[in-house]
């Protein structure tokens, strides 16, 4: 990932003592009453006066020569204002930067938000009109021609790797292979990792499981579909309202696309319908601003629900052998994984970030990790909630119970053995600090969710799952009002709201007032510096670091008002329980002076009171959980029903528990969803067949159990209150869960995701003479 | 093209608007007469983002026309308050943290209250079949049916 | 694209004159929930949809002689919240409920789900193997056709240019008869059919089956009668081997196709299984029973 952690960055200890306002529940969520009265405004709900309508020209073809693009016929109907292809974009050069928790390089995002030599998947845009109505918008599309030369394509990973497969990108030559291959594929990357001598290890063992699995690309299916308004003002000013995770890098990503200064972008992330990673890259946004340009007047544009599937990020589909050995008494002696991840039409999966969570639960010797990172015909993958991970979660934690059972181990007491501890030695660089994978497995063994019996054709299975938190660029700015109230300002987007409330209750604890004296207000990119997006679980993590250190600047300056007003040296003064006291009892006795007091005294002892960090986090503590899952299957039909669901996670601390909880079930319900239907379909001309929410199937609410979740609390050592990151760990064990599961169930193992019915009922076809024979 | 007058009440107002046939009646409640607490997820009836109430009948706005709706009577989120005053499935919903994101509430409180009003009891299973056809992606449904129950409890005096 | 032409007509006969003159794709709204979809997704450019909810005569549900009568507009909850026709027709309502969310059976309607010809459609194949009637209008005058002779294929039905379906007439069944319908979908809701089932079953005073129908959905172009069904039952008290053969007449009567909603292999055999546990049903109504 780019270069190492910056020695310059900034991390607080953890700081323990006893808490008033973190871990109890706030009076309000400050985002809530709006999302529930329909007022709160999200990108689509953006209107401005003059606005026309944006609508894309996609490619119906997987893979193809632009020959020509003609767009005279649809400049010339009535109320089209403007038109644009790729020769209203400049080209850009090789140059990588960070996009939430993937690489992006802009000579790629400029021809995935517009084609320019080529299609390369069925969605792919090709031009854009600005109408004064959607539908002469929808009009004029159809006025456009475009001549293709129609060429082979490839979907599956497996095949894109294979010689002779269609190659997307003529310069495409593996990297990370020596010497350079003298042919280009579609293999963008070969990356290897390893710790000690796998060989070795495998000689050790006395039983080695080894088997592939496949897993299918799925969408992070959030609600609300991408959106933008655009102004491009006569001065020259682009100001965009968006539905992003992270307005700052888009900002960016405008400016470059378009080669504007940054310092002439603004953008305004709206309240978030939804992201869960997909909205971490830009797709609209650079067209709705040229767009503007050329037609002087705002122009909004909101995809439908099939552009969103055809066209934006799904995760990655995969392929992915992994073998794993231990000794008798249940130690893993050697782990080996090749992961083969599709990146989509350009280059950059989720493969880095999958190899660094692959082993990452288990205290191991040996391990090997070889990964490709493979193009194919599809949208470009984006990262969905622990990018990469739970696909190969289902292997690993599949060949886990694999080994558990051939040797007649209880599967949690197996990872007991293996648990990855303080001081554990990863294969891809640092030792863990301070973790509570141990602490979710012991609680894990006490959930009454064991004890209760299975019925027939039900089984139950466990899995684990491990997820970083990212640090990176972050700012907040605090200021105490005349009143004493505090106003928070902070540059991560509030994806779910709960950012808001935990920043204001993280404030109210630094202050020692109460929370709903604090309001947390989301900013534009106008008035913090850069912060990076809300990916990596870090929103919370990293953002309340900022909060922390500003507030901790205010409250300096509220020490020097105090010490003005006392006339005695600033370090006399200390800020205790929301006051400002005498350091001890030689200073003087003066009155404590409380935030309200200390606000209204702000002006004649200097002005205003504020605070402002603008840092850069390292040294994040991961998170880790233990699920499990009990299942019922119709051996008649293939339906495989949840029937029971616990997930245990350590938070570190969780600042507003019951929001934790609640982002447990979405991430695990999202990793059910994966687990029983979800997966793109595509016909023999590489076009989705399922871009829809009737056959893309996320579980209802009917599909569902009620899901329980308990947190446990190991501190994080590099958070001044212990948080973790806790987002993204709980939708890596659902599919593995699952699958253990279902052999529970059947007694057999599936090693192709999505368990869906038919796929179910062919494998247990498949083995039913044979057991009927034994 | 010529365009539809039509005539019909929202939230209790009198309301008139010129529509195009292509116009969805979500559309004309989000671009004509700027309601946008009324959401659009799909505009192909599986989300149910865009629910709203017309006639009693709880429908998804986008499978319904502009132009088909001259006297009738259409219920959207915003006139689910009674002035400041929440109604109790909104105060729930905060509550019990029913909702992250909150793109999908509008229906889901709009599909709730259609379901309190015909059942004041509802058990945990008739909460999520009744709710099927309203996708929420954040929540894993756990809390929306604890504030749907919630809400019940305290409808019903309990 | 044309101008898209919207018309409400107070009468029937209003209606069919408007659709009869029409030149080009027509396309009649009564719940609306599959012609807004076509539009939005473009799949049709009609020049005229012509709403029919305005006519009166066309919705409501009623007794008439020997049978019951539910309009082309009643829509899927006024016919589950109905307690005698819902008392008397489980199986037709088992489809009803499965017609989409609540917020689309507030608006679908059976006469919509029939004449959108999806082989898949839940209402359909309980019609047919309840011998519903539907009475069409149109230029030529009014008849009444089984059910299960109007849809011909995927999108395609037998109704001449101009005709609607205006009304279905449900002939009361003998007593101690019972029927049912299950589908398989891998949501429990939300869903289209990747298979459906209906059996109507009548018993005479013994047990005795003294008459059964089935009919399948989404295994074939169309939903399709299997006339075999009654060789499996009929004369049997509707046992294990009964059923074990009202499972194999199901699955031998399936030729569907594999789509991206299930494979041929699937669906044959989860008709036969399907087959089995709707009979199961249908039986226990037809005994009485609650379920």
């Amino acid at each position: 990932m780019g270069r190492p952690p910056s020695p310059f960055g900034t991390m607080i200890k953890y700081e323990p003592k006893a808490l008033h306002v973190i871990g109890g529940k706030p009076t309000d969520r400050p985002d809530a009453i709006d999302k529930v009265t329909g007022r709160a405004r999200y990108a689509a709900d953006i209107n401005l006066p003059g606005q026309l309508f944006g609508k894309v020209l996609r490619s119906p073809h997987a893979h193809a020569n632009i020959l020509s693009i003609d767009v005279s016929a649809a400049e010339k109907l009535p109320g089209v204002k403007a038109v644009v292809t790729r020769d209203d974009f400049p080209d850009m050069e090789v140059e990588y930067a960070a996009s939430g928790e993937l690489m992006i390089n802009f000579k790629d995002v400029t021809r995935n938000m517009m084609a320019r030599e080529k299609v390369l998947y069925d969605g792919h845009p090709v031009a854009a009109v600005a109408a004064t109505s959607e539908a002469i918008a929808k009009k004029a599309l159809k006025l456009i021609k475009v001549e293709y030369e129609v060429l082979p394509h490839v979907i599956n990973v497996v095949e894109a790797m294979q010689p002779g497969a269609p190659v997307l990108h003529d310069d495409m030559f593996t990297r990370g292979v020596e010497p350079k291959p003298e042919k280009p594929s579609n293999v963008a990357l070969r990356m290897t990792s390893k710790l000690g001598d796998v060989e070795a290890g495998f000689k050790k063992a006395d039983v080695i499981i080894e088997r592939e699995y496949n897993t299918a690309a799925t969408h992070q299916g959030y609600i609300e579909p991408h959106a933008s308004v655009a102004h491009y003002t006569d001065g020259g000013v682009a100001e965009v309202w968006t539905a992003t995770q992270g307005h700052f890098v888009f900002r960016a990503q405008i400016a470059k696309l378009l080669k504007m200064d940054i310092s002439k972008v603004k953008v305004t992330p709206c309240e978030l319908g939804g992201g869960f990673g997909g909205k971490n890259n830009v797709y609209l946004e650079p067209l709705a601003v040229k767009l503007s340009q050329k037609s002087r007047r705002p122009v909004k544009m909101v995809m439908t629900r099939d552009e969103v599937f055809r066209a934006s990020g799904p995760t990655s589909g995969t392929n992915v052998k992994v073998k794993m050995g231990a000794t008798k008494d249940g130690k893993i002696t050697a782990a080996f994984a090749e992961m083969n991840y599709q990146a989509g039409a350009f280059a950059g999966s989720s493969l880095g970030l999958a190899a660094i969570t692959v082993f990452t639960r288990y205290d191991l010797e040996n391990v090997l990790v070889v990964g490709h990172d493979v193009v194919c015909n599809r949208p470009k993958v984006a990262a969905y909630r622990a990018p990469g991970a739970p696909m190969i979660a289902f292997g690993v934690e599949g060949v886990v119970d694999e080994l558990a059972e051939a040797l007649k181990i209880d599967p949690i007491e197996f990872r007991l053995r293996n648990a990855a501890k303080e001081g554990t030695q990863t294969h891809f660089g640092p030792k863990l600090a301070r973790i509570g994978y141990i602490e979710t497995l012991e609680r894990a063994k006490q959930l009454d969710h064991l004890k209760i019996p299975l019925g027939p054709n039900q089984g139950r299975g466990v899995a684990t799952g491990f997820w970083f938190t990212l640090g990176m660029e972050t700012s907040a700015t605090i200021n105490i009002n005349e009143d004493g109230t505090a106003s928070v300002i902070f540059g991560t987007v509030d994806v779910t709201g709960g950012m808001r409330s935990a920043f204001s209750m993280i404030v109210a604890e630094e202050l020692g007032i109460t929370a709903d004296k604090v309001r947390a207000i989301p900013s534009d990119t106008s008035v913090l510096g850069f912060n990076f997006m809300t990916a990596g679980s870090r929103g919370t993590t990293a953002g309340s670091m900022a909060v922390v250190k500003a507030t901790r600047n205010a409250i300096a300056r509220m020490c020097e008002i105090a010490a003005r007003k006392w006339g005695v040296d600033q370090d006399q003064v200390v800020f205790e329980n929301g006051h400002c006291r005498p350091a001890g009892s030689n200073v003087g006795d003066f009155e404590p002076l409380s935030v309200p007091a200390l606000a209204k005294e702000a002006s004649y002892y200097g002005g205003t009171i504020a605070g402002h960090a603008e840092i850069n986090v390292v040294n994040q503590g991961p998170g880790f959980g233990t699920h499990v899952v009990d299942v019922e299957v119709d051996r008649q039909t293939g339906a495989v029903k949840v029937l029971r669901y616990s997930i245990v996670q350590d938070a570190g601390k969780a600042v507003f528990p019951d929001f934790v909880k609640g982002q447990w079930h979405g991430a695990a319900a999202q990793g059910i969803g994966m687990a029983l239907n979800e997966e793109y379909l595509y016909n023999d001309k590489g076009q989705m067949i399922n871009a829809g929410f009737l056959d893309y199937r996320i579980p209802v609410a009917s599909d569902l159990p009620y899901l329980h979740a308990e947190i446990v609390e190991v501190p994080n050592p590099n958070h001044p209150y212990g948080v973790r990151g806790v987002g993204e760990v709980p939708i890596i064990p659902p599919i593995a869960a699952i699958a253990n599961a279902i052999y529970d169930a059947t007694g057999v193992r599936v090693y192709e995701q999505p368990f869906s019915p038919p796929r179910i009922l062919a494998a247990l076809d498949a083995v039913a003479p044979k057991m009927a024979a034994e | 093209m010529a365009r539809h007058h039509v005539n019909c009440t929202i939230n209790g107002d009198h309301v008139d608007y010129l529509c195009d046939t292509s116009q969805s009646l979500l559309d004309v409640l989000r671009d004509e007469l700027e309601l946008t607490g009324t959401k659009e997820g799909c505009a192909t009836g599986d989300c149910g983002a865009c629910s709203v109430i017309v006639d009693g009948v709880l429908v998804c706005s986008c499978l319904a026309m502009g132009a088909e709706m001259n006297g009738k009577s259409i219920e959207t989120v915003e006139g689910m308050a009674s002035g400041n005053e929440l109604h109790p499935l909104q105060r729930h919903f905060i509550d019990k943290i029913a909702l992250q994101c909150g793109i999908c509430t509008p229906g889901l409180l709009m599909a709730s209250r259609k379901l309190l009003e015909r059942n004041p009891d509802p058990s945990e299973e008739e909460i999520r079949f009744w709710l099927a056809g309203n996708l929420c992606r954040c929540t894993g449904y756990n809390n929306i049916v604890d504030a749907v129950k919630a809400a019940a409890a305290e409808m019903r005096g309990a | 694209m044309t101008d898209l032409r919207y018309e409400a007509p107070a009468t029937a006969d209003a209606a069919i004159a408007l659709l009869a003159k029409a030149t080009g794709t027509t396309r009649i709204l009564a719940g609306g929930t599959d012609v807004l979809v076509q539009l939005h997704a473009d799949m049709i450019e009609p020049e005229l949809v012509v709403d029919i909810k305005r006519i009166p005569g066309l919705n409501g549900i009623s007794r008439e002689a020997g049978g019951w009568r539910f309009g082309a507009t009643a829509t899927g909850i006024e016919l589950m919240d109905h307690e005698g026709f819902s008392k008397a027709w489980p199986g037709i309502i088992d489809g009803v409920k499965l017609i989409g969310s609540m917020q689309v059976k507030g608006r679908a309607t059976v006469a919509g789900n029939l004449c959108n010809a999806s082989p898949a459609a839940d209402s359909v194949p309980p019609l047919m193997s309840s011998g519903v009637i539907a009475t069409v209008v149109g230029p030529n005058g009014k008849r009444d056709i089984p059910v299960s002779d109007v849809c011909t294929g995927p999108g395609k039905t037998s109704l001449a240019k101009g005709e609607i379906v205006t009304s279905f007439f449900v002939p009361d069944a003998p007593p101690h008869s019972g029927s049912a319908y299950l589908r398989f979908t891998p949501r429990t809701e939300m869903d289209i059919a990747v298979v459906g089932v209906s059996v109507n079953i009548t018993l005479d005073a013994s047990g005795t089956c003294t008459a059964a129908t089935m009919a399948l959905g989404a295994v074939a172009e169309k939903p399709i009668l299997v006339p075999d069904a009654a060789k499996a039952l009929v004369g049997t008290k509707v046992d294990e081997a009964a059923l074990d053969k009202l499972a194999a007449v199901a699955s031998a009567a399936c030729r569907p196709i594999d789509d991206k909603r299930g494979t041929k292999i699937f669906r044959i055999k989860v008709a036969g299984v399907l087959a089995k546990r709707t009979a199961a049903i249908a039986l226990q109504r037809a005994k009485g029973g609650a379920k």
